[in-house]
């Protein structure tokens, strides 16, 4: 079992709390991913899991071994980083290769190893060459192959893809998920992509200046976010947020429009509604909101429609592709989907 | 019960043990042999036995008897290398800075040929300072040197001059090869720097109509300075502890002694190693003082430019 | 008409700054090529061409000698300067330690001391190690200037390269001591042969220790050994052989510093305008 454990673990530099009182649990063979924007940790996470950082305080466990004191080299994980780091004077055999050969295993043993890693990742004919001499996609599987061959029981990623460009990103986001299914191993991966967290997570971690904002199965954040910030980070485009007052079973706008809700709360509130949840309504229908065609975004498959309402505050709506769609400045009526509405107070948590 | 042992302290353990060859040279070689000079300094030992000696405090340096004062500090001599050495430090540095940056804006301007130039400007830095003292020794010469013949020839001067045997002009000669052993290195220097200043100051002075000799002054000079006052230092210190050119030039001559030359004449060809270590020890002071002086002004100039 | 008159400076200027630096050198290899008289005379261009003075010089003293033991004098002294600043480099470039910075700084300090005033110290100590009047001796004395810069230079170097590699290394297992044989000495080329170049001509060029540490003429080293040609009496110096000597000496040293002009300038200007 190679199950990761951090308990209450936080780092500090300088002055400054980085990570703040993790505590986490990572199942044997899970797709762990930690995502967030920048500066919310998620790098120095990885890296203190690994062993490039120490913990200022708490405690990491790898498969029930206590390896908070271990140096990278004897916790038993692989590291794939951003910039590939490969070892420039070496070829690609080479650079896979010289983890193994230094620590002593017979020349064959190792060149088997090597060889069946190459075949796994489809780079068998690329092991003469110089990283120089490969491109970003070539090189990435160098570097993939080389965490691979060293058999660890944990699996690390530093933001492997944001260096690759668009369509290569889509093709490796498969790969990863495939040698996931085929090496059953325990994966821990870093992004601030958010639509990389969705498609490859067994489970998703939220990170926020240095806390768990939410963490849960995808489907889990991208339909009950515990707090806004949860709700605005994951899908695309962002959820709307409608500042509101609710009395009475109803979400006041500042318009004074209303909208019927199913919640006990009174007071102002947050209300947010997705893109894909708001469609067009005849207008003055009971319920429905007035607003105003800013913009029309066609993306092929759909459209998204910037509208504003009546005080102002702008909405997207995921409109469908193939039916006539309103025109820049024309008024429209918009209805939310009652099922699918998320409250959040003031302080950003969760209400309905 | 396994003892804590943080990886950042691990690290640090193998840094050290990274550094302890290198250290132990340089301790064998450098610090180790400086305190034993200033040791030696406050005994009287001779270069024959240096293992029997005894203490004489500081009498080396100075010492007063009998109504006379003794001790380095007072040597006639030594105080002629002094002021022999101060000369040529300042006269020199000075002709190859300015020299130096001179030559380095004419090699900033690109014209046919500049390569070449560059290249010939390594050739008197490659010469071994030896080989060049004797090259210039020679056309030096009184008798069969050519700087002589060629200047009768062009009527400057009615008789040869003893280049290398008059006092004063003894001093001169050995700054002139300095100049021209050196400038090389400085002018290199300066067009490194004068390359990194961006192109666009001179242009928008070029644009404004300014003089090219007010542009250099004003504009060029203050921002090749910091470089330029690194060199500058440098040479100074190297220039105070100068040897091997003076030596080979013009010997144990007083007109050109300098405080390197004095001491290891009393070390090794008079075997005084008590006195000459004084005269070493005073050498290590002086450039130790003056380079710091050197940082201080470099310390006080960015605290002030912080304020 | 400015354009032309400046132009015409310029070149004026040119051909005066190259005469002034190639003349000795030149005049130095006229010389070589006379012999006994001739000497006495003085001449701009080669009259007879008389290669005797080139053959005398390996005759009259162990010139073959020196050359020997300055090459292996100044080589011994790269391999060893190299070989101790480069793990030194790695430990204060790329770990963070207390008393880094001031280390640094006092390894700095070491590159200007006055050689004298280390003199009678380290001629007990070579004397104490048995060293006296032997190449070995020479070797370790130089240490104490050809160190101090290549740790610098080396250091600076190390600094620059890309921290994931050597993370990615570490990741990989390998000990602090293969990560910077196998992994950063290979991209450290350029920097170990400027400094290699560097410390070569230091201590070829070298003459204060070689006169005082050597004693006989089979271990002078070439600087020593072209100083203290003598003459049939004192005030007769044979000038031919000097310059002959001279000239063996000087022109593979050119011939080095013009192949490699471009990495030395780098060398020499990283240390002292990034310093």
């Amino acid at each position: 079992m190679a199950g990761v454990r951090l308990e209450n673990v936080t780092k500090r530099f300088g002055n400054t709390d980085v990570i703040r009182n993790i505590e986490l649990d990572v199942a044997d063979g899970e797709f762990l991913v930690f995502v967030g924007p920048s500066g919310c940790g998620k790098s120095t996470m990885l890296r203190l899991i690994a062993g490039l950082e120490e913990a200022t305080s708490g405690k990491i466990w790898i498969d029930d071994r206590e390896v908070t004191h271990l140096p990278p080299a004897k916790r038993g994980v692989s590291m794939v980083f951003q910039s590939y780091a490969l070892y420039p004077h070496m070829d690609a055999y080479k650079n896979i290769a010289f983890g193994l050969q230094t620590s002593g295993a017979s020349d064959d043993s190792v060149d088997q190893r090597v060889r069946r890693v190459a075949g796994m990742l489809q780079i068998d004919d690329l092991l003469h060459r110089k990283p120089r001499e490969l491109s970003g996609g070539q090189r990435q599987r160098v570097a993939i192959a080389r965490a691979i061959v060293r058999e660890p029981q944990v699996f690390l990623f530093d933001e492997p893809l944001s260096n690759l460009d668009a369509a290569l990103r889509a093709q490796t986001r498969l790969e990863i998920a495939r040698l996931h299914d085929e090496l059953k191993a325990t994966m821990i991966y870093v992004t601030h992509d958010q639509l990389e967290a969705m498609t490859l997570a067994d489970r998703i971690v939220l990170l926020n200046s240095g806390r768990i904002e939410q963490a849960g199965k995808p489907t889990e954040l991208y339909r009950r976010p515990a707090t806004r910030f949860a709700a605005e980070f994951m899908g695309s485009p962002k959820m709307n947020i409608l500042p509101v007052n609710v009395e009475g079973g109803q979400a006041v706008l500042p318009s004074d429009e209303r909208v019927p809700l199913a919640t006990q709360h009174t007071g102002p509130a947050d209300l947010g509604v997705r893109p894909e949840n708001i469609s067009l309504a005849a207008a003055g229908e009971p319920g429905s909101l007035r607003a105003r065609v800013l913009h029309v975004e066609e993306l092929g498959e759909s459209r998204i429609i910037h509208a504003s309402l009546a005080d102002r505050t702008s909405l997207a709506v995921r409109y469908p592709a193939d039916a006539p769609t309103p025109k820049k400045g024309e008024d429209i009526a918009l209805r939310l989907d009652s099922d699918h509405l998320h409250l959040f107070g003031r302080d950003g948590a969760r209400i309905g | 019960m396994l003892k804590e042992r943080s990886i950042s302290s691990e690290r640090k353990r193998a840094a050290w043990l990274f550094l302890a060859p290198m250290l132990a040279v340089l301790v064998l070689v450098a610090a180790w042999p400086l305190v034993r000079t200033f040791y030696f300094s406050l005994t009287n030992a001779t270069l024959v036995d240096m293992g029997r000696y005894s203490f004489v405090g500081l009498s080396n340096y100075l010492a007063y008897d009998n109504g006379r004062w003794y001790g380095v500090l007072t040597d006639p001599q030594w105080l002629a290398s002094l002021r022999n050495t101060l000369i040529f430090a300042v006269v020199s540095v000075s002709l190859e800075t300015i020299l130096g940056v001179l030559i380095a804006v004419l090699l900033n301007a690109s014209f046919p040929g500049r390569g070449m130039l560059r290249a010939a400007m390594l050739v008197p830095w490659a010469i071994p300072t030896v080989v060049s003292a004797k090259m210039w020794g020679w056309m030096l010469n009184d008798q069969f040197g050519v700087v002589n013949d060629a200047l009768m020839k062009l009527g400057l001067i009615a008789e040869p001059v003893a280049w290398l045997a008059d006092p004063t002009l003894s001093l001169i000669s050995v700054i002139l090869v300095d100049v021209w052993k050196t400038t090389p290195f400085v002018a290199l220097l300066a067009l490194a720097a004068l390359q990194m200043v961006p192109k666009d100051c001179y242009e928008a002075a070029r644009v404004d109509g300014i003089h090219p000799v007010k542009v250099f002054f004003q504009v060029t000079l203050p921002l090749i300075a910091p470089a330029l006052a690194v060199a500058v230092v440098f040479r100074l210190l190297d220039a105070m502890r100068m040897f091997d050119l003076v030596y080979v030039m013009t010997g144990t001559t007083d007109s050109t002694m300098t405080l390197s030359v004095f001491a290891r004449q009393e070390l090794v060809d008079f075997q005084d190693v008590g006195y000459g270590s004084a005269a070493s020890t005073l050498v290590f002071f002086i450039i130790a003082l003056l380079t710091a002086l050197y940082v201080m002004s470099v310390r006080l100039d960015l605290d002030g430019r912080r304020q | 008409m400015k354009r032309v008159l400046a132009g015409t400076g310029l070149t004026v200027a040119c051909i005066a700054l190259a005469f002034f630096l190639l003349f000795p050198l030149y005049y130095a290899v006229l010389t070589s090529l006379k012999s006994g008289s001739e000497l006495f005379r003085v001449d701009y261009w080669p009259t007879d061409i008389d290669l005797s003075s080139y053959v005398r010089i390996w005759q009259e003293q162990p010139f073959a000698r020196n050359i020997l033991n300055s090459i292996f004098v100044a080589t011994c002294v790269v391999a060893l300067s190299l070989a101790l600043a480069l793990t030194a480099a790695y430990a204060l470039g790329r770990v963070q330690f207390r008393g880094r910075k001031f280390l640094l700084y006092t390894i700095l300090g070491v590159s200007m001391f006055p050689q004298v005033a280390v003199l009678s110290g380290l001629f007990e100590v070579i004397r104490t190690l048995g060293l006296y009047n032997n190449l070995g001796g020479l070797i370790l004395s130089y240490m104490i200037f050809t160190l101090p810069f290549t740790v610098w230079v080396l250091t600076t170097f190390m600094r620059d390269l890309p921290v994931e590699i050597e993370e990615a290394a570490i990741m990989d297992g390998l000990s602090p001591f293969v990560i910077v044989t196998r992994i950063f000495m290979p991209l450290m080329g350029p920097a170990m042969v400027a400094t290699g170049l560097l410390a070569f001509i230091a201590a070829w060029n070298e003459f204060l220790f070689a006169l005082t540490f050597t004693l006989s003429n089979e271990q002078r080293t070439v600087p020593v050994a072209i100083a203290l040609i003598t003459g049939a009496s004192e005030y007769e110096l044979p000038w031919g052989n000097i310059m002959a000597a001279s000239v063996i000496v000087t022109v593979p040293l050119i011939a080095l510093v013009l192949i490699f002009q471009r990495r030395l300038v780098a060398g020499l200007t990283a240390g002292a305008v990034k310093g």
